[in-house]
């Protein structure tokens, strides 16, 4: 016990004596969090809006109109032809063309009907799936003006018939992005700097010597992983901690579920994450390959993680995959306690799940941790 | 016995790094480990403190053996490697401190043995290990190596790129120590500190040439060595190559050291045949026979 204080003792010394690493462990995460949690967003707004308006009547233009009044939409100056038109979409200068055809206004009133032609860039297919329906939105509230202007001048029996849907959005009424990627990245930031660091310790030790003079001494295994990787799992715990509170000030981000539950779960979920990274450095004999693959493994828990994209989405190989990706159930639990306030039974699945992973994972890794070679 | 190694093999993949070496080293005794790079010495140094497991043979510290006894081994060796691996980023005292507490023991507890090395560094106990000089470094490590009162001491190359004065005050720490009952086994590639030590084993490609007190090493070399010198080092090389009763011949420091085939060697006669070949200011004469000598001799 003595030698194991001794050792967390130490390594809190040298991760504090060293000027590079101390900004990396407790200010740029933080940072990263500020900046990523306004930049990773889904929503799709300043859409590079522009028309070719070969009618010029009052109906194209009060369409016309209709767009610039929307806050999604930036209209750009309308072009002549479809030829420049395309050229700028090319370019890249705009998003959307709307053509409007010479008879659009004409044959509004006889025909009571009209077409319009919409190209989208869909190079981004998410993007520009949400751009065509922000784009009906805005037909269709032109539609309905229309609609009640036509219905004035005929019977005032036929009265048209609408349905009108009113979503209410549960967990996040405001469709705040933010309430949702926050709990997020701040796991992809409790993860990172965990794994790095930990993948890399004790891998230094074999770079400078000092393992070897350590594995001469009759220290136990136990004693020196405890004695190394506990000060990790204090950073994450303190990273969670200090991430928690700006999520609060910053971005108030709502917290329904309880603290205890939360912490708790992390405790184990770090776990985890020392475990692959003692696994990882116990099969690396320099810095820079722990942390090649530390990397490889941490962009595919990343991608796989329902971080950015939902797994049900995914194939369904994928998804069994994503059975095994740690930082999967950290931003379910993350996301079910604070947005949904989800009780210790409504986690219990990813909770086992993770204790499982944590005394798989760390019992290979002492397992592969050998004094001798 | 406080080491002995018996018919211990190890090979890295197609490399042989140690053929079927044995000895023994005596307790209390200073045994030197004496040969150039790469001949197997920290790969003897290494099986001997439990690092790494030999393909083959038996090997004791102690009396205990170092496959089914390590943990009893590590117990009772200090060990310094080759490299210097102590925390640079901690301090003089914090180093020595971590060491003393993994072993269980405390720095006052073992003060005694290590004083002597411990005072010189004392000065700069607050200083960081990375800013040490190299010869203080050497002796921290010491210090660290010692400090749980180990009965045998294992040096791999403590003196390599320490220099002279420094090197020469190694040894006689090594002296005092020995004197203190700890046996030494050091190893060194300088020819000139095997005669420091009590017992050395020359080994060369993972085979131990010849084992013995460095003097009786010397005298088994019978034959009579001669500095020769002159002008031009490479034509007197290449001539004395040439030279019908020639028998051995390398470089060493200014001089070339040169071996007859002949008991009676005539060193007028050599001189004569040098001038023939366009040499000047030739100066031949009778030098003593170093542990080098023999090692190249025997490396023959």
């Amino acid at each position: 016990m003595k030698i194991t204080l001794y050792i967390i003792q130490k390594e809190f010394k040298q991760i504090f004596r060293n000027k590079g690493m101390l900004p990396i462990i407790f200010v740029l995460p933080l940072l990263q969090l500020i900046i990523l949690s306004n930049t990773a967003t889904f929503e799709v707004k300043n859409i590079q809006f522009s028309y070719i308006d070969n009618d010029h009547s009052t109906s194209s233009r009060a369409l016309l109109e209709k767009f610039n009044a929307s806050t999604y939409f930036d209209v750009v100056n309308g072009f002549n032809t479809s030829k420049e038109a395309e050229s700028a979409m090319l370019e890249g200068a705009v998003d959307v063309v709307l053509e409007i055809p010479t008879d659009f206004h004409q044959h509004l009133l006889k025909n009571q009907k009209a077409v319009l032609g919409i190209r989208i860039n869909a190079i981004d297919g998410a993007a520009a799936g949400v751009t065509n329906v922000y784009i009906l939105q805005v037909l269709k509230s032109y539609n309905k003006q229309l609609q009640t202007k036509l219905v004035q001048f005929s019977n005032y029996n036929e009265k048209p018939v609408t349905i009108i849907t009113i979503p209410s959005f549960w967990y996040n009424e405001t469709l705040n992005y933010k309430t949702f990627m926050v709990p997020g990245i701040l796991v992809l930031l409790v993860t990172m700097i965990t794994l790095f660091l930990s993948g890399m310790n004790i891998v230094r030790e074999k770079e400078i010597g000092t393992l070897e003079q350590i594995n001469v001494t009759p220290i136990k295994k136990n004693q020196f992983i405890i004695g190394k990787l506990f000060p990790f799992w204090i950073i994450g715990i303190l990273l969670l901690s200090v991430g928690l509170i700006i999520s609060k000030i910053i971005f108030n981000v709502p917290m329904l579920g309880s603290y205890i539950l939360m912490y708790s779960y992390t405790t184990i979920y770090i776990l985890v994450i020392l475990g692959i990274g003692l696994f990882i450095s116990n099969y690396t004999d320099t810095q820079q390959q722990a942390m090649f693959i530390a990397w490889f493994f941490m962009v595919i828990f990343i991608l796989m993680s329902g971080l950015f994209t939902p797994i049900e989405s995914m194939p369904n190989w994928a998804q069994f995959i994503t059975e095994f990706n740690p930082i999967k159930y950290f931003v379910e639990v993350m996301r079910m306690v604070m947005l949904k306030g989800a009780s210790f039974n409504d986690i219990l699945p990813q909770f086992l799940k993770t204790l499982l992973y944590a005394i798989v994972m760390n019992a290979l890794a002492v397992w592969s941790y050998k004094k001798t070679n | 016995m406080s080491i002995s190694v018996s018919h211990i093999s190890k090979s890295y993949k197609k490399v042989k790094a140690l053929e079927n070496i044995s000895f023994d080293v005596k307790p209390g005794e200073l045994f030197g480990l004496i040969g150039p790079d790469g001949a197997g010495k920290t790969t003897l140094f290494r099986i001997l403190t439990t690092l790494m497991l030999a393909d083959d043979g038996i090997a004791k510290v102690d009396n205990f053996d170092v496959i089914t006894d390590y943990k009893n081994i590590r117990n009772c060796v200090g060990y310094m490697p080759g490299k210097f691996s102590l925390y640079q980023d901690l301090t003089v005292e914090e180093n020595l401190n971590f060491f003393a507490t993994i072993f269980g023991t405390t720095i006052e507890e073992n003060y005694d043995l290590i004083k002597e090395i411990y005072i010189q560094i004392e000065p700069f106990k607050t200083r960081r290990a990375g800013n040490l000089s190299g010869g203080m470094k050497q002796k921290l490590a010491l210090c660290c190596a010692l400090i749980h009162k180990p009965t045998v001491l294992f040096l791999d190359e403590p003196t390599t790129g320490v220099d002279p004065v420094s090197r020469k005050e190694f040894w006689e720490m090594l002296k005092r120590l020995q004197h203190k009952g700890i046996t030494i086994l050091v190893s060194t590639p300088y020819m000139d500190e095997a005669s420091m030590c009590d017992r050395i084993a020359l080994i060369q490609e993972g085979k131990i040439l010849e084992i013995d007190k460095p003097e009786l090493i010397v005298k088994k070399h019978l034959k009579d060595i001669y500095n020769i010198r002159a002008n031009d080092m490479f034509l007197l090389i290449q001539s004395l190559k040439s030279y019908k009763n020639h028998y051995s011949i390398y470089p060493f420091g200014e001089f070339v050291h040169y071996t007859d085939k002949n008991k009676d060697f005539n060193s007028t006669e050599l001189k004569k045949y040098l001038e023939t070949k366009k040499l000047t200011n030739i100066i031949i004469e009778k030098t003593t026979v170093t542990i080098e000598d023999a090692f190249m001799e025997l490396a023959k």
